[in-house]
């Protein structure tokens, strides 16, 4: 049952926002605490966050989307129902999104061209997909080329933030033999500071944490070498998996059928990435913290890093080679054979020319020495 | 290029070539070495030498009357160092993940806590072998560059996974890249090195317990 609205709602602010979709200050508060320990902030600076947000400016957003599946707008708009979502788009205002926005056309380019004018300076923008270099027709809005979008777009903003692992890496469209000249955002824009969320798709609190937290301190979080969050990139999947005590006392399933899947143990042998993967699957989790892929008896796929998608096949352990074969290694095997062969006849015949070339000495030799 | 394509060269082009070389160069050796042949002893053996050579394959690994007094820190720490290599190399989980992938062979693991003891009794035992080979006067007249080359080869491997196990001085996925590299600088070295005596040892302990029961001496 929604309590009353906060009572200092300013017009324009989201907390007038929250006010009309009967959002209670309660229930704002357990949201910003939430928020602020994802974004591994004290515990007192959930209200601070609350009172800030509530009172900023709804944020001006440009949401452009590129070479890209939609996966990414899916998950932040069909997860965490009903709350994460619905204060996500309260605290923001969603000026230009393709699939979300009403306008299309003509109208929904003015409708980025008059956010751009208004918030000049301010506005965030946000991309999914990545962008192709080679023919400007693999991708193109409105008739213009993403590159070209995304220039003009990129010159007014606060800052832009990479939704997704193709805006933030590449992704697939990136991957070899990469068809389309596909480049993420880091490497058109360099005058911008730049956040990277990769995931494919990226958790939904990610997101809302990274505004949240532009909201509250109007800037960026801490960021690491590859533009990430530290506090949600900060730890592999593996450290924060519940199946680690597992791996630490080496119970491994071997198949996906067999006893140990069953029993829940590590998936490392079945191909789990989650050794050289950051990201916080493990703790923030999907579908209203649910679950997540290694929960449900997958091992994770890396789907968050720099080309996973040619870091070797899924279903093979870290560990192992990526493609070596034991055909290869007969091979290998085989001319070891060869040369081995050639090594013992050539020294063979060496030590037999040297018998041949031996002067034999005889006793008579000896003793004729002895006079 | 990222850690992870790193990684990805490290576990795919890279270790290639470095099993091709380890195997075949393995091969080669062995080939070489019986190649060479013995010549018929023509002699009347002095006894009866029935299993002499397997059973000194295994003697020998045990330790020699008086050697404790004699040379306590090379026993010592050798046999540390063989036995921390041995189930850091063959029990910790994802080293079997590597065994089954290329001979389809599996065996049950030991809890990491265990593998990583081994392992770090390993490197102390490497490191204090070092030190007695630079203190004593004999082993480092004896010690030659391909003495040092091996203990480097070997050491590297071992410091590398521990270090990438506990997450220190550097991120964990190049740190697993690095350790994969000097895997494969230790599979590339080991077959034309004293490292070759991984495989060289149960056949020269076969030939001279055979031999030795010949002459008498039996196991």
């Amino acid at each position: 049952m929604k309590q009353a609205a906060p009572p200092d709602t300013i017009p324009g602010t989201v907390g007038e926002g929250l006010a009309q979709h009967g959002i209670s200050r309660r229930d704002f508060l357990q949201f910003c605490t939430s928020l602020a320990a994802m974004l591994a902030l004290p515990p007192a600076m959930a209200s601070v966050m609350a009172e800030a947000i509530s009172r900023a400016k709804r944020q001006s957003v440009i949401w452009l989307s590129f070479q890209e599946c939609t996966g990414c707008t899916e998950s932040i708009t069909r997860s965490h129902s009903p709350t994460l979502e619905s204060l996500m788009f309260d605290m923001i205002s969603l000026d230009y999104h393709h699939t979300l926005q009403a306008a299309s056309g003509e109208a929904a380019e003015h409708a980025r061209m008059q956010a751009m004018k208004d918030n000049e300076g301010k506005y965030l923008v946000i991309v999914d997909g990545s962008i192709p270099m080679g023919n400007p027709g693999y991708s193109a809005i409105a008739g213009i080329s993403n590159h070209d979008m995304l220039v003009e777009t990129a010159k007014g903003a606060a800052a832009i933030v990479a939704v997704g692992t193709c805006a933030a890496h590449g992704g697939i469209p990136h991957a070899d033999p990469n068809p389309t000249g596909a480049v993420p955002v880091s490497e058109i824009v360099k005058d911008k500071p730049i956040i990277n969320v990769p995931g494919c798709p990226p958790i939904p609190v990610v997101m809302t944490g990274v505004l949240a937290h532009f909201l509250t301190f109007g800037g960026i979080p801490e960021l690491d070498d590859l533009g990430r969050p530290k506090s949600f990139y900060g730890d592999t999947i593996h450290d924060r998996c519940y199946r680690r005590p597992f791996y630490d006392q080496g119970k491994f399933a071997e198949t996906f059928d067999d006893e140990g899947a069953r029993q829940g143990w590590c998936l490392f042998k079945l191909g789990c990435k989650g050794p050289v993967t950051y990201n916080a699957c493990a703790t923030a989790k999907w579908n209203d913290g649910t679950s997540f892929p290694i929960q449900s008896g997958h091992g994770c796929i890396g789907c968050s890093e720099p080309n996973f998608w040619d870091a070797g096949p899924f279903y093979k352990p870290l560990s192992t080679p990526v493609s070596a074969t034991p055909a290869m290694l007969a091979a290998a095997a085989a001319a070891g054979v060869a040369a081995g062969v050639a090594i013992t006849w050539h020294n063979r015949s060496t030590k037999a020319r040297a018998n041949a070339e031996h002067a034999k000495v005889t006793t008579q030799d000896l003793k004729r020495e002895e006079k | 290029m990222t850690h992870l394509d790193i990684l990805t060269f490290a576990r795919g082009s890279a270790l290639n070539w470095a099993l091709m070389v380890f195997v075949a160069g393995v091969t080669l050796r062995l080939f070489e070495i019986l190649g060479f042949g013995r010549k018929a002893d023509l002699a009347k053996p002095r006894a009866p030498r029935v299993g002499s050579g397997w059973r000194t394959m295994f003697t020998r690994s045990l330790p020699e009357p008086g050697i404790l007094r004699r040379d306590p820190v090379t026993y010592i720490s050798g046999y540390v160092f063989h036995s921390g290599l041995f189930l850091s190399l063959f029990f910790f989980g994802p080293h079997i993940a590597f065994f089954r992938s290329m001979t389809g062979l599996s065996w049950p693991g030991l809890p990491t806590a265990l593998t990583d003891a081994a392992a770090v009794a390993a490197i102390v035992a490497l490191v204090v072998l070092l030190a007695h080979r630079l203190n004593n006067p004999v082993k480092r007249m004896l010690s030659g560059i391909g003495d040092y080359v091996a203990w480097t080869a070997t050491l590297l491997p071992l410091l590398t996974g521990y270090m990438a196990y506990h997450h220190l001085l550097i991120e964990y996925t190049l740190m697993l890249a690095l350790h994969l590299f000097s895997v494969e600088l230790l599979l590339v070295v080991l077959p034309f090195s004293k490292l070759l005596h991984s495989f060289t040892l149960f056949i020269s302990r076969w030939y001279n317990g055979d031999a030795f029961a010949r002459k008498g001496v039996a196991s």
